[in-house]
């Protein structure tokens, strides 16, 4: 780390002995840190196994209840932005490439759509799709799983997929010009320029964004239990927690899910992005993307 | 219509209270981010690591597992707080680990040869740092900084929803749920309260941006 920071040099001795100070004096405080939080848990009777038992220990009589209803959350959940994230690609695509095919006076409505999707908090798109979608009477019923499922479904989808738009946008954008003129060149039409030369060549630069927003996804779907809409993990935890009366410790193993989920999804995105940057090319399409794709 | 013309004051109360959630969450989330990051780029190695940890568990975590965990968790040890102020700070706490992320790729963008420069002229290292590296460090972030804070802008909607109460989604909530005023107009309301927010600021940070920008 300190060899490839811009901030220091490499340390000499005397550097190093102060560093080494540092590191123990901060240690310390870090400890302490932890130890107040954990003296604190332990002063509320935080640490007891009545909490943690039904979470830790095979033999409580609710381990296994418990553990059947987070499996089960988290399949809600897991199929919640499964269906999200597909139909994210798929209409996400389709804007993208129209957008990008279309003269500009034909292109106003669609900018309009994507930025004002682009700019709403995906929680009130979720709200005013459920409500919306009940007051006119349209009817989701049809669709297999709750209505809940496809009200939040189609909440993610609708900012998802614009923000989709433009990382397939800004891929194709970055490809080398000489890409689609070469297309023309032989005789394809636009549309097949884009469909067989330039989509797929966007596609494979921006598979780590495209990961990266499947992240944003997942945690999105949690979504659906602010809004009381739909079960899955995060409001299964909070039933359990309810009945448990155990707050602490069933949101911490929730979380812990999440994070563990989203950490390996993360880490994904980062090895098929070193893939792709060491077969070469492909690295300022990927910076791109980045830029497109908001923070959280 | 009438949904939003009779209570504009509800609404007009709304986006107050819904744009002091983000002013507060903006101004802490910025503190706390500054002094996450200054731990993961620092010399001292435990630092580092605890700002590693805090950047990674609370990337990959929800924002509604950090509420629900503020708000009914934390009373369980005692601390008892209005929605208000566990909701902010979970927004804050969340919106730290993103801040965090985008100073420390503006001080990495910052070209090697600019500290070993300093470092040559004779600068210490807290003199380089200050008059050299952060003043650029900070310029490179402003565009990642404000996708960051615009995002952030629109997590307060979740705020909002969780229960905090009289912000905008909660006006919008209790006008569409409990007083059955239709759902269409009130939520166009809703919405277009943070649109208000979302692109004039989305508009700020790109004057700010052109103004800072470097050319490299």
């Amino acid at each position: 780390m300190s060899a490839d920071t811009v901030l220091y040099d490499v340390p000499g001795p005397r550097a190093r002995r102060r560093a080494l100070i540092g590191t123990v004096l901060a240690s310390l405080a870090i400890l302490a840190l932890l130890g107040v939080v954990a003296k604190r848990l332990n002063d509320q009777g935080q640490f007891s196994m009545e909490l943690w038992g039904p979470l830790i220990d095979p033999s409580n009589e609710s381990f296994e209840a418990v553990w059947r209803l987070l499996a089960k959350g988290l399949v809600a959940t897991l199929v919640a932005a499964g269906l999200a994230i597909a139909l994210s690609l798929v209409f996400g695509t389709v804007l993208g490439a129209v957008r990008l095919l279309t003269s500009p006076a034909a292109r106003i409505p669609l900018v309009g759509f994507i930025e004002l999707f682009r700019a709403l908090p995906v929680v009130i798109t979720i709200f005013f799709v459920w409500r919306v979608f009940v007051e006119l009477n349209i009817n989701v019923a049809p669709l297999p799983g709750v209505d809940g499922l496809w009200y939040l479904v189609i909440g993610l989808t609708l900012y998802n997929s614009v923000i989709i738009a433009e990382i397939i946008r800004a891929g194709v954008n970055s490809l080398p010009r000489g890409q689609a003129e070469a297309a023309l060149a032989v005789g394809m039409t636009p549309g097949q320029s884009m469909r067989t030369v330039q989509l797929p060549q966007a596609f494979r630069t921006m598979l780590p964004a495209l990961i990266s927003q499947l992240v944003v996804v997942l945690k999105d779907t949690s979504l659906g239990a602010v809004l009381a809409l739909y079960i899955e993990l995060l409001r299964r935890g909070n039933i359990i927690a309810l009945n448990l009366d155990n707050p602490i410790q069933t949101l911490f193993v929730v979380g812990l899910i999440f994070i563990t989920i989203n950490y390996g999804l993360s880490r994904l995105a980062v090895v098929v992005e070193h893939r792709l940057s060491r077969r070469g090319g492909g690295t300022t399409a990927i910076a791109a993307a980045e830029q497109v794709v908001p923070a959280t | 219509m009438e949904g939003v013309t009779e209570n504009l004051d509800l609404f007009w109360s709304g986006f107050l209270r819904s744009l002091g959630i983000c002013l507060w969450g903006m101004v802490g989330s910025l503190v706390l981010g500054t002094v996450v990051a200054s731990f993961r780029v620092s010399p001292i190695a435990s630092l580092r690591w605890f700002g590693t940890a805090w950047v990674t568990v609370i990337r990959n975590c929800p924002l509604t597992v950090l509420l629900f965990f503020f708000a009914f968790g934390l009373p369980e040890i005692g601390i008892n707080r209005s929605y208000y102020v566990f909701g902010v700070a979970a927004l804050v706490v969340y919106t730290s680990a993103f801040v965090c992320e985008a100073l420390r790729a503006g001080i990495n963008a910052v070209p090697a040869g600019q500290a070993e420069a300093a470092r040559a002229i004779g600068l210490t290292f807290g003199q380089s740092l200050g008059a050299i590296i952060l003043p650029q460090a900070f310029r490179t972030s402003v565009p990642p900084l404000g996708s960051v804070i615009i995002a952030m802008f629109k997590n307060s909607a979740v705020v909002g929803a969780f229960g905090v109460g009289g912000d905008l989604f909660s006006v919008g909530k209790n006008l569409t749920g409990a007083q059955g005023y239709a759902a269409l107009p009130v939520l166009t309301g809703v919405a277009i309260g943070y649109l208000c927010i979302t692109i004039p600021a989305g508009l700020i940070l790109a004057g700010i941006e052109r103004k800072v920008e470097i050319l490299r």
